[in-house]
């Protein structure tokens, strides 16, 4: 018989579609894993409202235990407690950086207008005299930055809390 | 249907997400700079996820065994509870700008409140959402600033826009039975309370921008009791192609 630590390594082996270097562990979208009426349940939190990865996550999910021989399990979507980007890992955060993606850093107070945007290391020289080019990016997730000093353009993962 | 005043107010907030997401996704490969395009589409994603999150549960109050989907697609005109701020037209940037200004400025303190409902799926939308419509409105205060206190005809273009769009915002605050009812239930807040934090967003963000309150106070409302512009029809009908023409499709 399977425990739910299994079914949490096997999850280990399921990457996010858009930032294929981050499993759904690293992410930190993975909540409760539990068996029930003979079907392993699995929850996930989506990380935006309507980032399109969560849907693909969730089949990867099925195929993936499929595979190790799990025949009944389901996806459970929870919104409570919401996602914040604080449950990437620290792992996690190394991997983004190795990739070119900045890391969430602890940002400002958004309610400030024309505030400093948050200071951001380059992700490949390290440098911190980086700028923001705009506040949303490629996927929902992640904001537009340059560093001034490699001329780097990179993404930065957002802060959401 | 056990809750009809709160199957009705979830599709309030769920049809003003969604169409207001469509109206943004127009903008998709037509924006004014590349950034501000990716901008409108991510705040247009944003909405159609909260969208989606709230048919759930409205499908799941109605328990007639419908999908999000179906909510959302297979509905007619006047079934749609929007305000009818959200179907206006993109019109120019400042337009869209401005429209999607009064919008969050709304929104914010709205989903703040609604995180202390009882009811414990909108209280998560709510704490889900809110976090995303602080970056929006981040975003939209600090264009309505850069346009009203830009050049001549940028100012020209945003203050054309908020005396056009005025007349459409009394209706955020539009209170009818539902809300009656449920405020009484103690499972939603007064739109009272709200209208005084958007009234002082607004206020000091279009003063830092050099722009006008009109003074007219000319007001339109219709669309929580599905009475809409002649625009909403045309927007149904790009929305609801794919569904109409080709039934119970998927991707």
């Amino acid at each position: 018989m399977v425990t739910a630590a299994d079914i949490r390594s096997y999850l280990e082996e399921v990457s996010d579609p858009e930032i294929p270097v981050l499993t759904i562990t690293d992410l930190g979208v993975v909540q409760q894993i539990y068996f029930q009426d003979q079907t392993w349940f699995v929850e996930l939190t989506p990380t935006y409202s309507g980032c399109p990865a969560m849907q693909q996550i969730e089949a990867d999910i099925l195929v993936k235990l499929q595979e190790k021989g799990i025949a009944n399990s389901k996806v459970k979507h929870i919104l409570s407690p919401a996602w914040t980007t604080d449950w990437i890992s620290e792992e996690g955060r190394q991997k983004l950086r190795l990739y070119g993606i900045a890391p969430p850093v602890n940002e400002p107070d958004k309610s400030a207008l024309f505030s400093e945007p948050p200071r951001v290391a380059c992700p490949k020289c390290n440098s911190e005299d980086t700028r923001m080019v705009s506040l949303f990016g490629s996927t929902a997730c992640k904001a537009q930055y340059q560093c001034n000093q490699c001329l780097e353009p990179f993404d930065y993962f957002k802060c959401l809390k | 249907m056990q809750q009809p005043a709160l199957f009705e107010y979830v599709l309030r907030i769920a049809d003003d997400s969604l169409i207001l997401g469509q109206r943004l996704g127009e903008w998709c490969g037509h924006g004014p700079i590349l950034e501000e395009d990716i901008a409108m589409t991510n705040i247009a994603l944003d909405l159609i996820g909260q969208s989606i999150s709230l048919y759930d549960f409205a499908a799941e109050l109605e328990g007639t065994g419908k999908n999000h989907d179906q909510l959302a697609y297979l509905r007619y005109e006047n079934e749609y509870k929007n305000i009818l701020l959200v179907e206006q037209p993109n019109g120019d940037f400042a337009m869209t700008i401005l429209r999607q200004f009064f919008f969050d400025a709304f929104r914010l303190p709205f989903y703040e409140a609604l995180m202390k409902s009882p009811v414990a799926q909108l209280a998560a939308v709510a704490a889900k959402s809110v976090k995303e419509t602080r970056y929006h409105l981040k975003h939209t205060s600090e264009w309505v600033i850069r346009m009203g206190d830009g050049t001549d005809e940028s100012h020209q273009r945003a203050q054309d826009a908020i005396d056009h769009l005025w007349r459409y915002t009394n209706e955020l605050f539009y209170e009818n039975e539902v809300d009656q009812t449920l405020q009484a239930e103690g499972k939603v807040p007064a739109l009272s309370a709200i209208r005084t934090q958007w009234l002082s967003t607004v206020t000091n963000v279009l003063s830092e921008a050099t722009l006008q309150i009109p003074t007219n106070d000319w007001k339109f409302d219709g669309g929580r009791e599905g009475r809409h512009s002649e625009h909403m029809g045309y927007i149904l009908s790009d929305l609801q192609y794919m569904q109409r023409a080709y039934p119970n499709m998927e991707w």
